[in-house]
C-alpha cells in the first residue's frame, strides 16, 4: 500500500544489467516473467481510464512532448561524444603520420573539443531538465487523477444501496479503494512516461543509427528477435512456477491462519507437533516451486545481457573492421556501441511495462466495475419531510425476499401505533437486520407498503426518514474521535450541555468523567479503550440526542457485566418512553409487555400477537417458552426467556 | 537483520560459490571495453583485421562465460534464499507452536500471522536482492575503478569528484523525500481507517443521516494524501535527471580532460573509449546501490519482527522430570513396603484416592502480566468425579482464566492448580491435556471434513465414535443433511457453518476424546433455545463418569449444577447450589435480577 521512494522499491527491482544503459528513468523487473492479471475489456476499460485522464490532456500533452524532447537530447548525445572522439583519434594518427614523416606534430582540435564538450553539456542539461520538469507534472497529473476516483467511489459508495455492502465483505470493498487505486497511481506515476520514453528511445537510436551505418544497423537488429525469443520461452515457465508458487503461499497461509487462529484448541488438544509436521511439508513444496520460480525469472536478466553483449562484441570486431577499410569512423563505432547498449533497457522495459500496464487496467475494470453498480432508487422529486413525526407505523402486505428464489416474508401485516413497544423474538439473527433493513428503506420491499404516520415511506426523503428512525444495536458502532464527537453524532448542531444531558440521560456521565480526558477522551481504533457496555451506553446517548420518534433497539446479553448492564437497561427503559419501539427481545419483562410479539425463526416471521394469545395458541412461542421448564428443572425463579441474535 | 542470518550458516558454501560467479561475472562485463580499447589501439590503427576478429571472439568468449557465470549465480542465489525462508518460517511456525497463552496473547494473533508469512517472504525477497545485486554492485564498481586506474591514472581523479557529487545528491534526495514518503503511509492509513468506518458503520451513518459529513471526512483525508503524494513524488522525481545529468557530465569531462592527456602522449585513445564505458559502470552501480537500499529497511524492520518471536522464550514448559500421574481406574500406585501392615496401608491409600478431588484449587492467585488488579485472587475448591461445577460472574470477573489454569495455558502466580492430587506443574502438558476436553468460546474449527474436525478430540477415533460424538452434540441431524455428511468440507475459519452449528461440532470434538476433565467455556451460548437443552440433557449422561466444569452468562445454564461457582472481581464470592446462592449471596441474586425482571425473582 506504499509508495516507496522510487521504482526500486515498489515493484521490486531488477538486477542491473552488467553494463549499464543509458536510457532515462528507473526500471523494475521484478514483475517480468509473472502472469500478469488480465482485464476482460481491455480497450474499452483503457479509454475510460484515458477519460479520467482528460482534465488534465494539456498537463499530458506537455508531458508528453518534454518526455519525447528529454530523451531525443539524450539520445543525440553519442552520436556527438562520437565525433569528438573520431576528432581526437585522427588528430593522434595525424601526428604518427607526421612523425613518421618528420613533419612537425600538431596541437589536437581543442577549439572543436571545446565547441563539441559545450554543445553536450548544453544537451544534457536541457534533457535532465526536460525530464524532471516532465516528471513534476506527471506527478501532480497522477495524484489528481486518482484523487478524483477515490473520491468518486466514496461518493458511489454513498449511493450504493444497502443490497450491495451485504453482500461483499468489507475487505474486498476496500482493497479496490486502497490497492487497485494505488496500482493506478503508482502506473501512472512511473510506468506511463517510462513507456514513453522507451518507445521514443528505441526509435530514437535506430534513426541515429542508421544515420551512422545502415549496414551495422541492420546487423544490431539481428539481436532484436533473439530478446523477444527469450522473453516469451523463459515467461511460459516462470508463469507456471509463480504459479506453483503463489498457490502453496495460499495453502501455507490458510494453514497459519489455521493454526494461529485456533492456537487455544491446538494446545489444548496437544497436536502442537501434528501442526508442525503439517506446517514443514508444505513449506517444503513451497521451497520447490519458490526457488525454481526465482531462478528462471532470475535467468532472464543474464541472457538480455548476453544477448547485448553479443550485439556489442558484432558491433566491435565489424565496426572496426568498417573502420579499417575507411567506411567509418572509431567516434561511430563508439557511439553504436552506445547505442547498441541503449537498447537493451528500453527493450526490456517495455516488455514488463505491459506486464504493469495490464494489471494496471485489471485493477481500473474493478474500480469502474464499482462505479457501475446500481444505486438506490433517488427520492422522488416530491418527496417530503416528516415534520415532527409521531411513530405510527404500518406495515401493509409487505413481500419481501433476500434471493428471489427464497420466500422470506410473506404478506407482512402490523399496525404500531404511537409509543408501542413490538418485541422481536427467536433463535436466529436474520430477523432482527431484515425489519431494521425494511423500516429504514435499506432495502426496497417487493410489495405492499410501510407508512411512518401514514404516508408511505417511498415518498419520505431518505435522509427524513431515517432521522426519525433511532438504532441501538449490540455491534455498537463508533467512530475513532473523541467521545464528544461520538453522542454529538445523533444531532449535527448540539450543543456541549446537550450533549451532556442526552449522556446523563443514557447513564454514561458518569464513567465518561471517570476517564482522563472526559468527554475528549479519543476512541482509539478499535475503540478498545472502553468496555462492551460503556460502548452501548454511548450509543443510547447518542440515540437520545438525535430524539427519534421511533426506535430500534437491541437488548444486550452476553459480554456486558451485570453492573453496566443494569444502566443500560435502565437508559433503554428511558429512552423508550413515549417512543415507538422495535426491540430485539431477549428479556422475558419486555416481552411480556410488548403490544405486539413479533416471533421469527429462520429470518421469517412466523407467528404474531402479545404473550398471552401467543401462549394461548400453543405454537413456536408457547413451545419456546415452556422448553425452558424441562430443561432447567423447576421454574422458580422464571428463567429468561433467550432470543438469540 | 544481520542476526538473522544466522540462518544462512547451512548455505555458506553456496553462498561462497555465489559470490565467487558474481565477482568472475563482473570481471568478464569489466573485461570487455579493455579488449574493447586493444581492438582500437592495435587492431584499428594499425588497420590488422585478423587481430580484430581475434579479439572479437576474446571478446565472445568471455561474454558467454560471464552468462554462465551469472545463470549459475542466480540458481544458486535462489536456492539460497528460498531455503533461508524456509529455514527461516520453518523455526518460527515451531517456535509459536510452544507459546503458552501469555505469550501468544502478548503478540497477537494477526501480527504473529504476518510474521510467518509476510514478513519472512519479504526478508527472503530482500536476501535474494542483495545476493545477487548488492554483491554485485560493489564488485562492479570497485572493478570498475581498478580497470580505469589501470588504464589511465590521472584520468581516474575525475571519479574523486564525480562520485562524491552523486553520493551527496543521492543522499540529499534521501533524505528530502523518505520522511515525505512514511507520512504518505500515515496518512494513507487514516483515509483506509476513514473508509472502513464508513462500511462497518453504514447503517449507522445512513440511520443518522450522516452522509455528508462522512463524505467530508473522506475528501478531507483523500485531499491531505494527495498534497503529499504529490509533494514526496516530485521531490523524488529529481533523482533520476540529477544523477543522469551527473554521470553524462562525468563523462563529458573524461572526454576533455582524456583529450588532454591524448595530447600530452599519456593516453591511447582506446583507454579514452573504455574509460567512457567504466563511467557508466561505476556510477551506475553507485546508483543501484543506492535504490536497493531503499528497501532493505522494510526487510529490516521485518527482521525485527520475527527475532521478537524467536527471541521470546515460553514461560510454560515441562518439567524436568514429569510425574505420571495415576491414570484414574487402572495404574494405582505401587504400595511400597512399609513396617506398617499392608491392609491399613492399602486402606489409608484407597480412601485418601477416593478423597482425593480430581479437580482442585488451593489458594490460587492470579495475575495477567502488567495487569494491576489479579484476574483471581485466593481462588479454593474442589470439583469432584461425576460433578457438574458451573462458574458464573460477569465479564473480566475471571471465569474464562479458571478453566485456562486448569490447562495450565497460563502458571499461577501463588497456591496451586491440582489433578488427582498432583500439581499441574508437575506434569507434562502433552499428558495434563490429553485428560482433558475443551469446548472454548470461540468455537474455532479447522480446514478439512467434519470428521477431521471431529476426529481432532482424538486421533485414533472411529467413525462409529465420532458419529455416535455427533449425536450426543445434537450435530448429526445437520450433518445428515449436509452434501457429503461427515466427508463435508469444513472452510477456512469453519465460515460456511452457522455459530450454533460450529459449536455443536466443538461439542462432538471434545465428547469423542473421552476425557477425564470437561471445560465448558461459555460453550452454549450460540445455541437456540431447545438445542441448548437437547445437549445438555445428553451429555449429563456421557459425562457421568467424568468431571465436569462449566462456564457460562445465563443463569439458566448453570442453575442445575451440583455447584455453583460465583465469582465477582476474581474473587469467589460465593459457593454453592442455586437454592444456597439464592438465600446467601448477594452477587448471585444481582446477576439473577439483571436477567429477570424484579418481579420475577420475588
Amino acid at each position: 500500500m506504499s509508495t516507496p521512494p522510487n521504482a526500486a522499491g515498489n515493484r521490486p527491482a531488477g538486477p542491473p544489467s552488467g553494463r549499464p544503459p543509458f536510457a532515462p528513468g528507473g526500471g523494475a523487473f521484478g514483475a517480468m516473467g509473472r502472469p500478469a492479471e488480465k482485464a476482460k475489456n481491455f480497450k474499452g476499460t483503457l479509454l475510460r481510464l484515458l477519460r479520467y485522464l482528460s482534465p488534465q490532456s494539456m498537463a499530458l500533452v506537455v508531458v508528453l512532448l518534454f518526455s519525447i524532447l528529454s530523451t531525443l537530447f539524450t539520445i543525440v548525445g553519442p552520436k556527438i561524444l562520437g565525433r569528438a572522439t573520431t576528432i581526437i583519434f585522427q588528430g593522434v594518427m595525424a601526428n604518427i603520420m607526421a612523425i613518421r614523416a618528420g613533419r612537425p606534430t600538431h596541437s589536437l582540435d581543442f577549439t572543436s573539443l571545446g565547441h563539441i564538450a559545450l554543445l553536450l553539456l548544453a544537451l544534457y542539461v536541457t534533457s535532465a531538465v526536460f525530464n524532471y520538469l516532465q516528471q513534476y507534472i506527471m506527478a501532480g497529473v497522477a495524484q489528481r487523477t486518482v484523487y478524483a476516483l477515490r473520491r468518486d467511489v466514496d461518493a458511489k459508495l454513498a449511493r450504493l444501496p444497502l443490497r450491495f455492502f451485504d453482500a461483499r465483505t468489507h475487505g474486498e470493498i476496500l482493497s479496490r479503494v486502497t490497492n487497485d487505486v494505488d496500482n493506478i497511481a503508482t502506473t501512472l506515476q512511473q510506468s506511463l512516461t517510462q513507456l514513453i520514453s522507451s518507445i521514443v528511445t528505441i526509435v530514437g537510436v535506430i534513426i541515429m543509427m542508421l544515420t551512422i551505418s545502415p549496414l551495422l544497423t541492420v546487423i544490431v537488429l539481428v539481436t532484436l528477435p533473439l530478446y523477444g525469443v527469450v522473453t516469451t520461452v523463459i515467461a511460459k515457465r516462470s508463469q507456471q512456477y509463480f504459479a506453483a508458487q503463489q498457490r502453496e503461499l495460499g495453502v501455507l497461509n490458510g494453514h497459519v491462519e489455521d493454526m494461529f487462529t485456533g492456537h487455544t484448541i491446538v494446545k489444548a488438544f496437544g497436536h502442537e507437533d501434528r501442526s508442525i509436521s503439517h506446517f514443514n511439508a508444505i513449506n517444503d513444496r513451497l521451497y520447490a516451486a519458490a526457488w525454481k520460480a526465482q531462478f528462471v525469472s532470475g535467468v532472464i536478466m543474464p541472457l538480455m545481457n548476453f544477448i547485448s553483449n553479443l550485439g556489442y562484441v558484432i558491433v566491435a570486431v565489424v565496426g572496426s573492421i568498417f573502420v579499417t577499410q575507411g567506411r567509418i569512423t572509431v567516434g561511430d563505432v563508439q557511439a553504436f556501441i552506445q547505442y547498441a547498449q541503449q537498447f537493451t533497457w528500453p527493450i526490456m522495459q517495455t516488455a514488463n511495462i505491459a506486464n504493469v500496464i495490464q494489471s494496471t487496467i485489471a485493477s481500473a475494470e474493478r474500480v469502474f466495475e464499482l462505479l457501475d453498480e446500481p444505486e438506490e432508487i433517488p427520492d422522488r422529486a416530491d418527496a417530503v419531510v416528516l415534520a415532527n413525526p409521531h411513530g405510527d407505523v404500518r406495515l401493509e402486505d409487505v413481500d419481501f425476499r433476500y434471493r428471489s428464489d427464497i420466500p422470506l416474508i410473506e404478506d407482512l401485516n402490523i399496525d404500531v401505533r404511537q409509543g408501542q413497544t413490538i418485541a422481536i423474538v427467536g433463535p436466529t439473527g436474520a430477523g432482527k437486520t431484515t425489519l431494521v433493513n425494511l423500516l429504514m428503506r435499506f432495502y426496497e420491499i417487493d410489495h405492499g407498503r410501510i407508512t411512518v404516520d401514514g404516508v408511505d415511506i417511498r415518498d419520505i426523503k431518505r435522509g427524513a426518514l431515517r432521522s426519525s428512525f433511532g438504532m441501538v444495536l449490540q455491534d455498537t458502532w463508533l467512530f475513532h474521535g473523541t467521545i464528544r464527537d461520538n453522542i454529538a453524532y445523533g444531532r449535527e448542531d448540539a450543543s456541549a450541555e446537550e450533549i451532556i444531558r442526552a449522556a446523563q440521560a443514557a447513564h454514561a456521565d458518569h464513567f465518561i468523567r471517570t476517564l482522563p480526558d472526559g468527554y475528549d477522551t479519543v476512541l482509539n481504533e478499535e475503540a478498545s479503550n472502553i468496555s462492551q457496555g460503556q460502548k452501548q451506553l454511548l450509543t443510547i446517548a447518542r440515540a437520545v440526542l438525535a430524539d427519534p420518534a421511533i426506535l430500534i433497539l437491541d437488548e444486550a446479553t452476553s459480554n456486558v457485566d451485570s453492573r453496566t448492564e443494569v444502566l443500560i437497561q435502565q437508559a433503554m427503559a428511558k429512552l423508550m418512553q413515549g417512543r415507538t419501539s422495535f426491540v430485539i427481545a431477549h428479556r422475558l419483562s419486555t416481552i411480556r409487555d410488548a403490544e405486539t410479539i413479533l416471533v421469527m425463526n429462520h429470518g421469517q416471521i412466523i407467528e404474531q400477537g402479545n404473550h398471552r394469545q401467543l401462549l394461548a395458541q400453543g405454537g413456536f412461542y408457547a413451545d419456546l417458552y415452556n422448553s425452558q421448564f424441562t430443561a432447567s428443572g423447576p421454574p422458580e425463579p422464571e428463567p429468561p426467556l433467550a432470543a438469540v441474535s | 537483520m544481520i542476526r538473522l542470518y544466522r540462518f544462512l550458516r547451512p548455505f555458506t558454501p553456496f553462498i561462497i560459490a555465489s559470490v565467487l560467479l558474481i565477482f568472475l561475472q563482473a570481471l568478464s562485463s569489466l573485461y570487455l571495453p579493455t579488449l574493447m580499447a586493444d581492438i582500437v589501439d592495435k587492431g584499428i590503427a594499425r588497420h590488422d583485421a585478423n587481430y580484430i576478429i581475434q579479439i572479437g571472439e576474446l571478446m565472445l568468449a568471455v561474454a558467454i562465460g560471464g552468462m554462465l557465470c551469472s545463470v549459475a549465480s542466480t540458481f544458486l542465489s535462489s536456492r539460497v534464499a528460498s531455503g533461508f525462508g524456509r529455514d527461516v518460517r520453518a523455526r518460527l511456525f515451531a517456535r509459536v507452536e510452544t507459546f503458552s497463552l501469555h505469550e501468544f496473547d502478548r503478540f497477537g494473533t494477526a501480527t504473529l500471522i504476518t510474521r510467518t508469512t509476510n514478513d519472512v517472504t519479504q526478508v527472503q525477497m530482500v536476501t535474494l536482492v542483495i545476493m545477487r545485486m548488492m554483491v554485485m554492485a560493489p564488485i562492479s564498481s570497485i572493478g570498475g575503478l581498478i580497470m580505469a586506474y589501470r588504464q589511465d591514472r590521472p584520468l581516474t581523479l575525475v571519479f574523486a569528484v564525480a562520485l562524491p557529487v552523486l553520493a551527496a545528491a543521492i543522499i540529499l534526495i534521501a533524505r528530502a523525500s523518505i520522511p515525505l514518503f512514511g507520512l504518505m503511509q500515515t496518512k494513507l492509513d487514516r483515509l483506509n481507517l476513514v473508509m472502513r468506518e464508513g462500511l462497518t458503520g453504514i447503517r449507522v451513518i445512513r440511520a443518522f443521516n450522516r452522509i455528508a459529513y462522512q463524505t467530508h471526512r473522506f475528501d478531507d483525508a483523500n485531499a491531505d494524501l494527495t498534497d503529499n503524494a504529490i509533494r514526496a513524488n516530485r521531490i523524488a522525481a529529481l533523482l533520476m535527471p540529477i544523477t543522469m545529468l551527473v554521470m553524462n557530465v562525468t563523462t563529458v569531462a573524461i572526454l576533455w580532460f582524456g583529450a588532454i592527456r591524448i595530447n600530452n602522449g599519456g593516453m591511447e585513445v582506446g583507454s579514452l573509449i573504455a574509460f567512457m564505458q567504466y563511467v557508466w559502470q561505476i556510477m551506475f552501480s553507485f546508483v543501484m546501490v543506492a535504490m536497493l537500499f531503499v528497501m532493505v529497511p522494510r526487510a529490516a524492520a521485518a527482521a525485527v519482527r520475527i527475532n521478537a518471536v524467536l527471541d521470546t522464550e515460553p514461560e510454560i514448559t515441562d518439567p524436568a522430570q514429569p510425574t505420571e500421574p495415576p491414570t484414574r481406574l487402572d495404574s494405582r500406585p505401587a504400595v511400597s513396603l512399609d513396617d506398617r501392615a499392608p491392609a491399613a496401608l492399602a486402606a489409608e491409600l484407597m480412601s485418601a484416592l477416593e478423597a482425593s478431588p480430581t479437580v482442585e484449587f488451593r489458594d490460587v492467585t492470579f495475575s495477567y502480566p502488567g495487569a494491576e488488579e489479579p484476574a483471581l485472587n485466593g481462588i479454593s475448591f474442589r470439583a469432584s468425579l461425576g460433578e457438574v461445577t458451573a462458574i458464573i460472574g460477569g465479564t473480566g470477573s475471571g471465569k474464562s482464566t479458571l478453566l485456562k489454569l486448569i490447562e495450565r495455558f497460563y502458571d499461577v502466580d501463588s497456591g496451586s492448580v491440582l489433578i488427582d492430587g498432583v500439581d499441574v506443574r508437575a506434569l507434562s502438558q502433552q499428558s495434563l491435556r490429553s485428560r482433558i476436553s475443551l469446548v472454548p468460546q470461540q468455537s474455532v474449527l479447522f480446514s478439512g471434513s467434519i470428521a477431521d474436525n471431529i476426529r481432532y478430540g482424538r486421533q485414533e477415533a472411529s467413525e462409529a465414535d465420532i458419529m455416535r460424538a455427533a449425536e450426543i452434540a445434537q450435530a448429526a441431524e445437520f450433518i445428515a443433511g449436509a452434501a457429503d455428511g461427515l466427508n463435508t468440507v469444513v472452510a477456512q475459519g469453519g465460515s460456511n457453518f452457522s455459530g450454533g452449528q460450529k459449536q455443536r461440532l466443538s461439542i462432538a470434538r471434545a465428547i469423542v476424546r473421552r476425557p477425564e476433565i470437561y471445560l465448558f467455556d461459555d460453550s452454549f451460548s450460540a445455541l437456540d433455545f431447545k438445542t441448548d437443552a437437547r445437549v445438555r440433557a445428553a451429555l449429563r449422561q456421557e459425562t457421568a463418569d467424568a468431571t465436569v466444569l462449566i462456564v457460562a452468562q445465563r443463569v439458566a445454564t448453570v442453575m442445575d449444577a451440583d455447584r455453583i461457582i460465583v465469582l465477582d472481581d476474581g474473587r469467589i464470592a460465593g459457593i454453592g447450589t442455586h437454592h444456597e446462592l439464592m438465600q446467601s449471596c448477594e452477587v448471585y441474586r444481582e446477576i439473577v435480577a439483571s436477567q429477570l425482571s424484579i418481579e420475577e425473582v420475588a
